[in-house]
């Protein structure tokens, strides 16, 4: 720490000494307000665990807290010094670190180089490296966390939980840097994890709590309270209070993430006629096997909206791209309509009137610098041609009927699709199903993301109709919240297996707690 | 929290947790196998192939693409391209040819002219890894223009009259043997052994080695990748400034054209080798490997009486299968390849 520092520390004036502490975090970003007045406390030697739905603003927050998004008010403390965190360096300076969840490995350099990555120090001298220095720096860190782990190992070779070790290890350097006990932020540690190689790292998480404090994201709660001392809860970017692990249970953690259930009109549960459902399903999968699920067994009716729920790494996803030829499957056989299904590319599952919406709109779901008519008859290419050529003026009919038909907000149909609100935008994703009037089956991934609430009630509106329509829906839903409200009947999913069936009829709605309990 | 029985899970967990491993995977390997297997097939099918004559023929013709590859390396191991290569040459070889004793001018600086020559080519290196990391400009486009601007050079200092050298020294590495290959085999052999320590023993090189795998790492760690693109830039330069010396010291003149089609070729040699092109992956020895590839096939196809007229065209069928077996491995579904 400078001599500037430690006089703006002074002026500070410290009240009681918190490890961290967060006052009033507020960030928006256009449309969303993804932190509204966050109050945080971690106290030293403690695991913190921040609890939320999808949503809540748990990432916004820990990104925050390790410099990558600035605030717009609010002030983060650390050892009751006010700090203005610009990068991760600067909050590693300060004793932060996270490790991160979609990992940040070098993957081709060791162990060694990336645990001491940006700080070699000793390590390297005049910009020759001196191996054996190195690996005794990283194993000092190793070590800290007792891990076997041979530092001269190349990453990628090592698997995921060891790399997970690593990065640990490497967050650990902070506290060298900073000269205080530090505080590391693991986010979803556990998400690719296996049982027993969660164990091991609840015991690592129990043995940094004996120098450092620790913040614990993780979607299961029932980690949450094995492994955290206190909890705090975020919902829809705000505190949302705080329990002691040892008192609280699940239920009681999730009726805080989710608050009092209020009027879930907005998912058009009046719209949700049930029709007599026809006794042959649209959609017969059975025994569907690939990279992330096993033998799994699944039937949607036409006008049915199935809900797929489970946590991360579950294989709804991959299940879901598979259905759409879009991931391979080892094994297994789909009908739809009572034609086998090809599953071999995403050309036959087009043809054969599968649509699909895929999670992440920006890269998958549409091409950003194109018009709005261009992206919504980018599938349907006969939609808008007259043989070989495209018709300006068939295309633009339809497309023109389309934006009206949806309450489409665009300036005109030629304008740059990227250009519109996320919920106009996905608007558009789904027309170019719609346009040419052949679909069976829609996969929607995520089909609310990123979406305000306004969007998402019109996007809600227009499922229901579809499904009124007679089309086939398979829904991975945003929240729990979302899959209920929307969804005819849900089907649980854990590490890749189809584990349960719930009814979710109009009226007779299962509760989020009935779910996590299947879930996890 | 599993359906799966206990027993299961550890068996799914061991089959899917990789081995930890510390040098060379099975892939490396590929490249060392095909030139043993290449050599092997030549030298059965031609007596003219195996002789000893020849091995040191093809030495001596790897010399100069061996020390253009290895400038080339370090760019593509950061996962940029590298396309100065003849323009760089071609003003380093004239460059030394006017430094050096020759017929147009009364310069005879000897070894301090091969070194100035190699600073002009450094000096252009860092200009294109000054453009990359400044403007902004793809590696791409500003190596094209670098080259562009080394071929300008080259051809001003030409000025319409060709320089010969004179200079013993010079001419002597072309022609004088030391355990029965030439002074430019040996240089190539120590440029080859710089560059494998460079990359093994200096930050410079594990850095640039690391841009290609994941640079946004690096910058979350907080090193500033900048100085490194730049140095990493100036260091091919220097190899290729070295290359086109070598070149003038075979003609014994100075040309404009002593680079040419020496930057594809060492791209080619690299990425038979093993380097990929996306970057993170190869090195120095197996760009080496790649240079004696492509040397023996082209040495061999005429040993064994190949129709030169199918020589390009069938070197080019070998180049890519050897990167389509290269990329087998990360091969997906919906891959988008650019």
């Amino acid at each position: 720490m400078t001599t500037d520092q430690q006089i703006e520390a002074e002026a500070n004036a410290p009240g009681p000494v918190h490890a961290l502490e967060v006052r009033g975090l507020v960030k928006h970003y256009p449309g969303v307000k993804a932190l509204d007045g966050v109050d945080l406390v971690v106290h030293p030697h403690e695991v913190l665990g921040i609890a939320g739905e999808n949503g809540a603003g748990k990432s916004t927050l820990l990104k925050a807290l390790v410099g990558l998004v600035r605030p717009d008010a609010g002030e983060i403390r650390v050892r009751g010094e006010k700090v203005r965190l610009r990068s991760v360096v600067d909050a590693a300076n300060h004793g932060i670190g996270m490790v991160f969840q979609e990992q940040s490995l070098v993957p081709n350099l060791t162990a060694a180089e990336n645990i001491v990555l940006g700080s070699e120090g000793q390590g390297v001298r005049r910009g020759i490296y001196r191996w054996e220095t190195m690996r005794k720096l990283a194993q000092e860190q190793l070590d800290k966390i007792g891990s076997t782990i041979d530092p001269l190992a190349r990453t990628d070779t090592l698997s995921f939980a060891d790399r997970q070790m690593v990065e640990i290890a490497k967050v650990l350097r902070i506290e060298e840097r900073s000269q205080h006990p530090p505080v590391i932020i693991l986010d979803e540690p556990t998400s690719v994890l296996e049982p027993k190689e969660i164990e091991t790292l609840f015991t690592q998480i129990r043995r940094l709590r004996e120098f450092a404090s620790v913040v614990f994201v993780s979607h299961r709660l029932d980690e949450v309270l094995e492994v955290c001392d206190r909890i705090s809860v975020l919902r829809g970017g705000r505190s949302a209070g705080e329990v002691l692990a040892a008192d609280a249970t699940p239920s009681e953690l999730h009726r805080m993430m989710i608050g009092s259930t209020g009027s879930d009109n907005h998912y058009h549960d009046s719209a949700a006629k049930r029709p007599n459902l026809p006794r042959e399903p649209m959609l017969t999968v059975r025994g569907l096997s690939g990279k992330t699920f096993r033998d799994v067994d699944l039937e949607v009716h036409a006008g049915e909206i199935v809900g797929i729920v489970g946590v991360h790494g579950s294989g709804r996803e991959d299940l879901c791209r598979a259905l759409f030829g879009a991931e391979p499957t080892t094994a297994g056989e789909v009908t739809l309509d009572g034609k086998k299904l090809d599953l071999s590319g995403t050309r036959a599952a087009c043809a054969a009137g599968v649509g699909y919406v895929p999670a992440e709109r920006k890269s998958e779901g549409m091409v950003g610098p194109m018009s709005v008519a261009d992206n919504m008859t980018l599938t349907k290419q006969k939609s808008r041609c007259t043989g070989p050529l495209v018709a300006p003026r068939k295309q633009a009919t339809l497309v023109d009927s389309w934006i009206e038909r949806l309450s489409i907000r665009t300036p005109h149909r030629g304008t740059a699709i990227q250009r519109l609100s996320g919920g106009n935008q996905q608007k558009v994703v789904l027309a170019r199903w719609l346009v040419a009037g052949d679909v069976r089956l829609l996969l929607l991934d995520h089909p609310s993301r990123g979406l305000d609430i306004g969007a998402r009630s019109e996007v809600y509106r227009l499922m229901r109709e579809l499904a009124g329509s007679g089309v086939a829906t398979v829904l991975l839903a945003d929240s729990l919240e979302e899959a209920i409200g929307m969804s005819d009947r849900i089907v649980v999913m854990s590490d890749g297996r189809m584990t349960t069936e719930v009814a979710c009829p109009s009226g007779g709605k299962p509760t989020p707690l009935d779910l996590v309990k299947e879930m996890v | 929290m599993s359906t799966a029985s206990p027993a299961e899970d550890v068996e799914v967990a061991a089959a899917r947790r990789p081995q930890p491993r510390r040098g060379v995977s099975f892939r490396d390997a590929g490249p060392p196998i095909a030139l043993i297997v290449i050599f092997a097939v030549f030298s059965a099918l031609s007596p003219d192939f195996r002789t000893l004559g020849n091995v040191q023929n093809i030495l001596d013709t790897a010399a100069v693409l061996a020390v253009v590859t290895c400038g080339i390396t370090f760019v593509l191991m950061m996962g940029s391209i590298d396309l100065s290569a003849p323009g760089i040459m071609g003003a380093s070889a004239i460059a030394v040819a006017l430094l050096v004793a020759n017929n147009r001018n009364d310069n005879a600086l000897g070894l301090v002219g091969v070194l100035i020559a190699v600073l002009l080519a450094a000096a252009l290196g860092c200009l294109s890894g000054l453009a990359l990391v400044l403007l902004k400009v793809p590696s791409f486009m500003t190596t094209l223009g670098i080259s562009a601007i080394g071929l300008g050079l080259a051809t001003l200092m030409f000025a319409g009259v060709q320089p010969n050298i004179t200079d013993t020294m010079l001419e002597s590495w072309a022609v004088d043997r030391l355990l029965g290959f030439s002074y430019l085999t040996w240089i190539a052999a120590a440029c080859v052994l710089l560059g494998w320590l460079i990359q093994r023993y200096s930050r410079l090189g594990r850095y640039a080695f690391a841009i290609g795998g994941a640079e946004e790492v690096l910058s979350l760690s907080g090193v500033k990748v900048a100085p490194y693109k730049i140095a990493v830039f100036t260091l091919a330069g220097a190899f290729y400034g070295l290359a086109g010396v070598m070149v003038t010291s075979q003609l014994s003149a100075g040309l404009v054209q002593a680079g040419k089609g020496f930057d594809f070729a060492a791209i080619t040699a690299a990425v038979v080798g093993g380097t990929l092109l996306t970057g993170g992956r190869g090195g120095i020895l197996h760009s080496a490997v790649g240079v004696l590839l492509i040397t023996v096939l082209t040495n061999g196809l005429v040993q064994v009486g190949v129709s030169p007229y199918w020589q390009g065209g069938v070197q080019g069928l070998i180049v890519v299968a050897a990167v389509a077996a290269a990329v087998i491995p990360q091969r997906r579904r919906n891959q988008v390849t650019k």
